[in-house]
This record gives structure tokens, C-alpha cells and sequence, in this order.
């Protein structure tokens, strides 16, 4: 059973946002992590690009294969989680603290309210 | 409907993440790709390989017949022994690679990938109508008669007499399942049920490889996973399987081998007889080796941190696209990406400097001594 804390939003695609005074941090799920095991590279955006939600922005690969990471919301990259590139391994071990991937400012926070619930996205992975 | 192998519930129970592999239902993983890994490297793992293809060839031409449609010589192996060969179509293509073992004075076994049974056969029937004296030669696809697990590991040898025990009773004599030296295969009894037990593996460990009826494999499933309990066994799935043979740069077919790829491409010319008479490819096969070939397999090593490479990633050098990636991964053992691909030859010399393409940027790599990791 994966951990789903209660004060993050998710995607569909996995991904929790936490949110701070307009600015979002991103990261992938328990669940997540436990399907791709074995994290060993990251390619996170660079700092100052613009995403949009739904937009795949950064990869992330396990032994057996690569992923996408879709971005949640939309905005401008400020931030980008250099320690979880240097060792991948912390998204495995952390996925909601040090194992976050990048902070974004929120460029249309209406977007928040299309993410699932901790309730919605626990249905959805099957609790 | 997926296939399913008679350790299908085992895998279940142990909590498996399940693919389909070839048309079967089989685990990738049980927890980890790189732990199970680690586990066969240091300790010992247990692999269900029951969707291989096993294929009985029978007869008092059965020799010859199997020398005219393998690269390798048949007359090398007596009973009890097993060789790595590869069949060809009349271009050298690879239709298969494949473990020969002769069981007694004409009875041989063919171990064959699961993706290849209907090809094989279909290729071996054909092959036989041509055959003189085909009248002489029995063949049989007995693929759904068996399952199989490998054991694999350096301290596999520590446990698995316990859970076969006694001595053979067909193929090689041998007086206990250790007892058996690599490429050799025996007949042991477990619970009272026939099983073939082979020195042989495709991780680059020692390790053992049964092959029997359902349920006495399922009893060796479970007999090794609690004799080996105490040397840090694991279950390992295709995952670990793949990362394995990769850093040892063992073929994969359908990476490093496909109809339109010879042996000798392959860097498999160790396992092509030239000069044990006729075989099919082999006019192909002797061109090859003798006047070059125009692309060869390479292993190589990421030398920048980088993305692991993975097949279909373009291979670059002079600041040409000069071939592709055919196997890629994150070594375990090594932590850092390796791989292997198709480049022409005068790249293949170990020390030079290529690039491998990821998603666009290129990343610097080397070319290195096949295996791309030795103890």
C-alpha cells in the first residue's frame, strides 16, 4: 500500500504538487516510484522554461526503461533539484521531500483545481 | 489470452510485477531489478524460464542432420554434454540461437528461445524434407512438456545438492547435481520425478539449469528458494535477466540477432564450425571471415553521466551517425550505462571514442572488450 499524504494535490500521470505562495513543487508518487523502482538518472527542465500543464518536461529512468514527467501546471521553472541529480536513488527512498524534482511559479493557479484529491488519486492507484 | 507458466502462481504469491514477454505472462521484477541482480552477482537467484522452447531430435542421422542446419560442430559433444550453437538461414541470417545437448548416442535436446519455437520448427521441418535418408530422423516440438528454472549464482553450489539430491541416472554419470561441470547435463530423480539438470546459465555465474515436467519444477522452485534462503536467494525476474546477460554481452535474439544478422556480425564466430562440412550459411559465414564484414557488434561503456543507453538510440563517431544500439541499461554491477550495437568495423577496435544519441543530445562513450564486465 502507497503513502498518499494528505496535504498534496496529484495528476493522473502520477505526479504530487505541493504548494507554496504561488509556488509549486513537483515530484512523483509513492506509487510511482514503486512501479519504476530502481531510479538511476534524472533530466529535469532548466531553470527559467516555460511549461505548460500536461506538458512532458523532465524524464525520468529506471534500469529497464525511461518515463516522461508530465507537468501538472502550467509556468516558468525556478528551481531544479540538483542533490536528486546527483543521487537518483533519493526519489526511490523520498519521493515527497528530498526526492522532489522541480519548483515552478504558477502561471494560471486555477489549474490547481482540476488535480485529484488524496482520496481521488488513492482510488485511483487501488488505495 | 497471455500465456502462463506453471510457477504462474508462485509469482503472484511473491508479489511479481508482471509483463508480457513474447506472447507469456512472466515477472520482470519482484522488488527490484537491481537487487535481484546484485543477488545472482554475490549470492544466488532463481529465474523461471518455462516459456523456453525445447525440441527433441532423434535418429541415426540426427548428427548429421543437426551438423547441416547448426554453425557449431554437434561432434564435439558426446552424451551428457551441451554446446552453444546458432542456426542460419542460406544469407548467414541468425534464425536462432540455441543450447545443444545430446542426451545419449543420437538423442538431442535443443533448448530455444520462446519468441522462436514456431520459426524454428517450421525452419527444422523444412530443412528435414530436404534431408536424405529424413526417413531416420525423429523430431519432436515438445516445448509444452516442460518448464524450467535457472539457478544461478556463486553460491548456488553451496545449496542445490540439497535440493536435488542422489546421483544421475541418465546423460552424464555423475554422482551428485555439483558434480557436473559446465555444459554438462544430467537425469536426476527429485521426489521421485525425472528432471535434467545443465551447467549452464545466461548471467555470467555459476548455476545450473533444470528442465522437467510441471510439477516437479514447481517443487524445485520452492525446495531452492528455502535451501537457499540462508545464502540470500531471490526470485528474479526478466529484468535482472536482461542487466545480467547484457554486462556479460551474451545475445539477445531480436537485439543482437535477427535474420538479416550473421554470427560472425555477431561476434559469434567462436561458435561457427567452417571447416565440419557443409551447413546452411556457411558459404555466407566463410565470405564473412574471411574478407570482413561491413557492421560488427560492439560493447561500450557511457563514459559522461549520462542517460542509460537503450536500443534504437543512434551511435555516432566522427561526428557520423555509423550505427545504432541493439541492448542498453544501467549496469547494475558497474553503476553506469552500457550497451551494445551495430557500428561498421572500423569503429569496433575497443578504445574508440563513439557518442550515443539520447533523446537528441549526444553523450560520450567508448568501445570496450567484450565482456563489458568480468569478475
Amino acid at each position: 500500500m502507497s503513502d498518499i499524504p494528505a496535504d498534496l494535490k496529484y495528476a493522473r500521470s502520477h505526479e504530487w504538487v505541493r504548494v507554496s505562495g504561488g509556488v509549486a513543487t513537483v515530484g512523483i508518487s509513492d506509487h510511482a516510484q514503486h512501479e519504476l523502482t530502481d531510479v538511476v538518472f534524472l533530466e529535469l527542465p532548466e531553470v527559467g522554461k516555460q511549461v505548460k500543464a500536461g506538458e512532458a518536461c523532465a524524464v525520468v529512468e529506471s534500469v529497464k526503461t525511461a518515463s516522461d514527467i508530465y507537468s501538472p501546471v502550467s509556468g516558468e521553472i525556478t528551481e531544479v533539484n540538483k542533490a536528486a541529480v546527483d543521487n537518483p536513488a533519493v526519489v526511490n527512498s523520498d519521493p515527497y521531500a528530498g526526492g522532489w524534482f522541480y519548483k515552478i511559479k504558477l502561471s494560471n493557479p486555477s489549474e490547481l483545481n482540476s488535480l485529484l484529491t488524496p482520496e481521488q488519486y488513492g482510488e485511483q492507484v487501488g488505495g | 489470452m497471455l500465456r502462463r507458466t506453471p510457477l504462474f502462481s508462485a509469482h503472484e504469491k511473491l508479489g511479481a510485477k508482471l509483463v508480457d514477454f513474447e506472447g507469456w505472462e512472466m515477472p520482470v521484477q519482484y522488488t527490484s531489478i537491481t537487487d535481484e541482480h546484485l543477488a545472482v552477482r554475490n549470492a544466488a537467484g532463481i529465474f523461471d524460464i518455462s516459456h523456453m522452447g525445447e525440441i527433441t531430435v532423434s535418429g541415426a542421422v540426427a548428427v548429421d542432420f543437426l551438423n547441416s542446419v547448426l554453425t557449431n560442430d554437434i561432434r564435439k559433444i558426446g552424451p551428457g554434454e551441451g554446446q552453444y550453437t546458432l542456426m542460419c538461414n542460406e544469407r548467414g541470417g541468425t534464425i536462432d540461437d540455441l543450447y545443444a545437448y545430446s542426451l545419449s548416442r543420437g538423442v538431442y535436446f535443443l533448448i530455444v528461445n520462446a519468441s522462436r519455437v514456431q520459426a524454428d520448427v517450421a525452419w527444422l521441418q523444412k530443412q528435414a524434407a530436404q534431408f536424405h535418408r529424413s526417413d531416420q530422423l525423429y523430431m519432436t516440438d515438445a516445448s509444452h512438456n516442460y518448464a524450467a528454472v535457472a539457478v544461478q549464482g556463486p553460491r548456488v553450489k553451496e545449496f542445490i545438492d540439497e535440493c536435488i539430491s542422489g546421483s544421475s541416472n541418465c546423460a552424464q554419470r555423475v554422482s551428485r547435481v555439483t558434480a557436473l561441470k559446465k555444459n554438462q547435463i544430467g537425469g536426476f530423480l527429485f521426489r521421485g520425478h525425472d528432471v535434467m539438470v545443465s551447467r549452464t546459465g545466461y548471467t555470467g555465474e555459476d548455476g545450473f539449469e533444470i528442465v522437467g515436467n510441471d510439477a516437479p519444477i514447481q517443487g524445485v522452485w520452492d525446495a531452492v528458494l528455502e535451501a537457499g534462503k540462508r545464502f540470500g536467494i531471490k526470485p528474479c525476474g526478466l529484468g535482472a535477466r536482461d542487466t545480467l546477460r547484457t554486462e556479460v554481452c551474451y545475445p539477445l535474439y531480436g537485439h543482437e540477432l535477427n535474420e538479416n544478422i550473421t554470427p560472425i556480425e555477431a561476434g559469434l564466430g567462436f561458435f561457427v564450425s567452417l571447416d565440419k562440412g557443409d551447413f546452411v550459411g556457411r558459404a555466407v559465414l566463410a565470405e564473412q571471415k574471411a574478407n570482413g564484414v561491413t557492421k560488427k557488434c560492439v560493447a561500450f561503456k557511457m563514459t559522461d553521466k549520462s542517460a542509460p543507453p537503450r536500443p534504437h538510440y543512434p551511435i555516432w563517431a566522427n561526428g557520423n551517425r555509423v550505427g545504432e544500439v541493439v541492448s542498453g541499461t544501467q549496469s547494475p554491477s558497474l553503476n553506469l550505462g552500457i550497451g551494445m550495437g551495430y557500428v561498421p568495423p572500423e569503429f569496433a577496435k575497443p578504445g574508440t571514442a563513439i557518442e550515443i544519441e539520447i533523446r537528441g543530445k549526444r553523450s560520450a562513450a567508448v568501445t570496450v572488450q567484450k565482456p563489458i564486465y568480468k569478475k
